[in-house]
């Protein structure tokens, strides 16, 4: 590539020199000059995610307060393994037969977590709150280097579209236990809870969330060089383009969803609260 | 409100050093950031250097830093600061600096020379060329921009990591990557040129780890990211990690 003499000031990189503080920019010593409250947003984020993170781990590991008939807790459906609880016509599969000794939560939860992990909007999320990479715009990160991902491991976030495959299987399973909550616990149709409206919004959450993927929106025509050629996928386009816009939204709304369904279902699973039947 | 004094600081120098420099000076009504600079220069530093064109926010001359965050000069209203605040006004910090609030853009022109021109399909004469709407708008969203390179200040990837500017062409021309591959008529692919796949390889796609903010400092509101970037690396993935897609293009072989 040709040389010009922006490039001089690469040398002075290594010794503490780097970025904003290049030799050939402007001399000002602050990483940043912002007055604004510029850490609030990073500071949240990483909060939010964290309360998931501890939340999210106890429950999966407990092996315990998942069933409440006819409620399935999120995070063990489907139950792949001969340790889950006993449910009738629902989720459960003895994939994984009785060798499976832990929580059967963690073989189905590794899709959903790479589904967000690898998520464009929750890597930007991560990597403002958790890395600083940057922290916010125009605030100097403190990494001496960066190859973003150019490299393993984050060159793997391009496999994200194939965790959006799995993520529509698993919403359909979580669509099935949702179609299951319309029983009672005598497994007698027609009837509904409160647990049944928790799944529901849950379930609408889950779907607009995983619509709104942007590798959702590339494979149902962002792909296409001529929308006129394909009017049906232009128009989903425009349809899940228009989620996509929301997609920060429906991430946030249907993590706290997804946390809240389950939640509900360990209250009634343990007992601590008695689901209210509408009819 | 109409007229108070501000406080201002104003970065003065040169590539040899520099410093804020402390002004007080008049603010009236409906007046923007440009203006308190203009007055700057006439009343108490003639030799300050502004660069600065169109004061409409259209030529994109005018970038520069404003309490830290990259913004355009004429674009930035007073009334959005209380007038007990101290304003600062620095040079864009990501470039190399000519003299006080002017800085050498040249990164830029040079990123816009690596990226291969539209390339004209062959059977159409000039005049030829017919498009529909619905081919042309994600293109036209791109078109708005103004050139002001607040979106390549911003990136951190070149912001702080001054050598990584050698392999990253930066939001802006990634954005034309992107611009001309959606082209209805580019016939790069035929000429056997894949910009989806240079747009990894030659021009840095994979640095961007997508934080958005060139989209949040962009004056003309275009959703770089969203629209650009995050669409050009799922075509990168088509290419470079879908075998799927992959084996499908090599048997199909039509253009979408
Ligand atoms: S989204 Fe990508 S190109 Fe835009 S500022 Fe962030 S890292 Fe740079
Ligand atoms: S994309 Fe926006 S921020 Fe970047 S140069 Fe164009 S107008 Fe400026
Ligand atoms: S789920 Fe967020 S981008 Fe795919
Ligand atoms: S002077 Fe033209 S954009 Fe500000």
């Amino acid at each position: 590539m040709m040389r010009t003499s922006l490039d001089q000031g690469t040398s002075d990189v290594s010794d503490q020199q780097g970025g904003v503080r290049t030799r050939t920019r402007a001399a000002i010593d602050a990483p940043h000059l912002r007055t604004d409250r510029w850490w609030l947003a990073p500071a949240a984020t990483a909060a939010g995610l964290l309360a998931f993170i501890v939340y999210s781990t106890w429950r999966a590991f407990a092996n315990a307060d998942y069933y409440a008939a006819p409620y399935v807790s999120p995070f063990y459906s489907p139950c792949l393994a001969e340790n889950c609880d006993a449910m009738r016509a629902g989720p459960n599969w003895d994939l994984f037969g009785g060798w499976w000794g832990i929580s059967p939560a963690i073989i189905i939860l590794i899709f959903p977590l790479g589904f967000r992990l690898t998520c464009y909007y929750y890597r930007k999320a991560y990597y403002r709150g958790f890395w600083a990479s940057p922290p916010a715009c125009a605030v100097a990160e403190p990494h001496k280097k960066y190859t973003g991902e150019t490299r393993f491991p984050l060159v793997l976030q391009n496999i994200h579209r194939y965790f959006f495959y799995a993520a529509i299987v698993v919403a359909g399973i979580l669509t099935y236990d949702t179609v299951l909550a319309f029983r009672d616990e005598h497994y007698e149709w027609g009837h509904m809870g409160l647990g049944t409206l928790v799944f529901l919004v849950n379930i609408v959450l889950i779907w607009a969330y995983t619509i709104s993927c942007h590798s959702c929106r590339h494979i149902v025509g962002g792909k296409l060089k001529h929308f006129s050629r394909h009017p049906v996928r232009y128009r989903m386009w425009q349809w899940v383009g228009k989620l996509n816009a929301r997609h920060m939204l429906l991430a946030w709304a249907s993590l706290v969803s997804v946390a809240l369904a389950d939640f509900y279902v360990y209250l009634v699973a343990s007992g601590a609260f008695d689901d209210p039947r509408l009819f | 409100m109409s007229g108070y004094t501000a406080q201002f600081k104003v970065w003065r120098g040169d590539v040899q050093g520099g410093g804020l420099e402390d002004f007080k000076v008049e603010v009236n009504e409906g007046e923007v950031v440009l203006d308190i600079i203009h007055r700057i220069q006439a009343t108490q530093a003639p030799d300050l250097a502004v660069r600065w064109n169109c004061k409409a926010g259209k030529c994109g001359s005018c970038s520069a830093e404003i309490n830290g965050r990259p913004r355009l000069l004429c674009m930035t209203r007073m009334s959005v600061f209380t007038p007990e605040e101290t304003i600062t006004v620095t040079p864009l910090r990501a470039f190399p600096v000519v003299r006080d609030l002017v800085t050498d853009v040249g990164f830029n022109y040079t990123k816009a020379r690596e990226v291969p021109a539209f390339v004209p399909p062959e059977k159409l004469a000039a005049g030829e060329y017919r498009m529909m709407q619905e081919d042309v708008d994600r293109s036209q969203e791109f078109r708005k921009c103004i050139e002001c390179f607040l979106c390549q200040d911003t990136c951190h990837v070149v912001r702080d990591h001054e050598e990584n500017k050698t392999a990253f062409a930066g939001p802006r021309f990634l954005m034309r990557v992107a611009e001309l591959d959606m082209h209805p008529l580019d016939a790069a692919a035929e000429a056997g040129l894949d910009r989806k796949q240079t747009a990894q390889d030659e021009h840095g796609l994979g640095y961007c780890n997508i934080t958005k903010c060139c989209t949040e400092v962009c004056p003309e509101g275009i959703k770089i990211t969203d629209n650009a970037l995050i669409p050009l690396k799922e075509r990168a993935v088509d290419r470079k990690y879908d075998p799927l897609v992959w084996l499908g293009s090599k048997i199909r072989r039509r253009s979408s």
